[in-house]
């Protein structure tokens, strides 16, 4: 991303402050301005900053997607043809169902695929329904795909900086 | 799994985005929910401490404050699994991990303030592990919206 946003110190303080999460107290924001040293109307303000800027895409809850019944997550991939990648990428990533979608390198030889559509279902049957839904749009543009099903969360620990 | 009341999967469906920022804002945010502020944040300890909720908080876009995000996958052998698995999630720089049925078993995501601190991270990783890295950067980002609704 070329439009980096420059963060000043309290900006970044800020993001320390809450990337483990917002304190579950009745006033949240007045707390973590205590302990960075601003207000809690300045927290308040910076962070509507940073969410209008995308520097912080949202605020809320991060369910564990097993836990909330999206037991089946696959990550399909696709070999697209490099001309006609960006117009079907965009496709892909409209699907109700795409939660993200990527252009990524190809790492041949064993690694044809450069397009990755993350796809989550209550069971491998419905991810595969999906996947399937994908290839047809992919259409002959695909020259071919996998789906690389999760089998277990080693790590969902977030960003820290 | 965690038995979910219809409560707790309107607190998972409704609270994923749009948190208020006002004073008192799990009180603001209870009223949609329809239970009291107090018990809004019961039960967000709860979703959090039986770990149906990850985090309840801010999502930050690394990129956007000049960090770097990047997916990458590791072969590993059956037999070292769970030692290399250790291994690569004491960074703190991996912000997920999946095990995956792949040759390439092991997904990642490491997530570092700085451009540089990606190859940093890689050569940490190959070097405790003696696996080599395989990195996907992304060329281009089409869609992304990390929001699913509850359906347990």
């Amino acid at each position: 991303m070329s439009d980096a946003a420059k963060l000043d110190a309290i900006d970044r303080a800020l993001i320390v402050a809450t990337q483990g999460g917002l304190p579950l107290v009745a006033r949240p924001y007045q707390l973590i301005g205590e302990q960075v040293g601003v207000s809690g109307q300045e927290v308040m303000a910076r962070l509507q900053a940073m969410l209008d800027a995308g520097i912080i895409r949202r605020i809320g809850a991060v369910p564990n997607h097993y836990a909330i019944g999206w037991t089946a997550n696959g990550m399909t991939v696709w070999d697209v043809a490099d001309e006609r990648v960006d117009e079907l990428g965009g496709y892909v990533g409209s699907l109700d169902f795409v939660t993200h979608c990527y252009r990524r390198p190809r790492a041949l030889p064993d690694w044809p695929y450069n397009l990755f559509a993350m796809v989550h279902g209550s069971s491998r049957d419905e991810v595969r329904d999906k996947a399937a839904r994908i290839a047809a749009l992919l259409g002959e543009a695909s020259r071919g795909g996998d789906i690389l099903f999760s089998t277990r969360i080693l790590k969902k620990a977030g960003l820290r900086i | 799994m965690p038995e979910l009341d219809a409560v707790d999967r309107k607190i998972i469906d409704k609270l994923q985005g749009d948190f208020p920022l006002c004073d008192e804002p799990y009180a603001a945010a209870a009223v949609q929910l329809g239970v009291s502020g107090d018990e809004l944040l019961e039960r967000l300890q709860r979703l959090l401490d039986t770990r149906v909720l990850t985090r309840f908080g801010p999502l930050v876009h690394i990129e956007r404050m000049g960090g770097a995000f990047v997916l990458a996958a590791l072969q590993v052998p059956e037999e070292r699994y769970d030692e290399v698995a250790d291994l690569v999630n004491a960074l703190p720089e991996v912000a997920h991990n999946y095990r995956r049925e792949h040759a390439l078993n092991m997904w990642f995501v490491l997530a570092t303030e700085t451009q540089g601190g990606i190859g940093a991270a890689i050569a940490r990783i190959e070097e405790v592990t003696g696996l080599p890295v395989h990195a996907f950067p992304k060329e281009r980002e089409y869609f992304v919206e990390m929001k699913l609704a509850a359906r347990a």
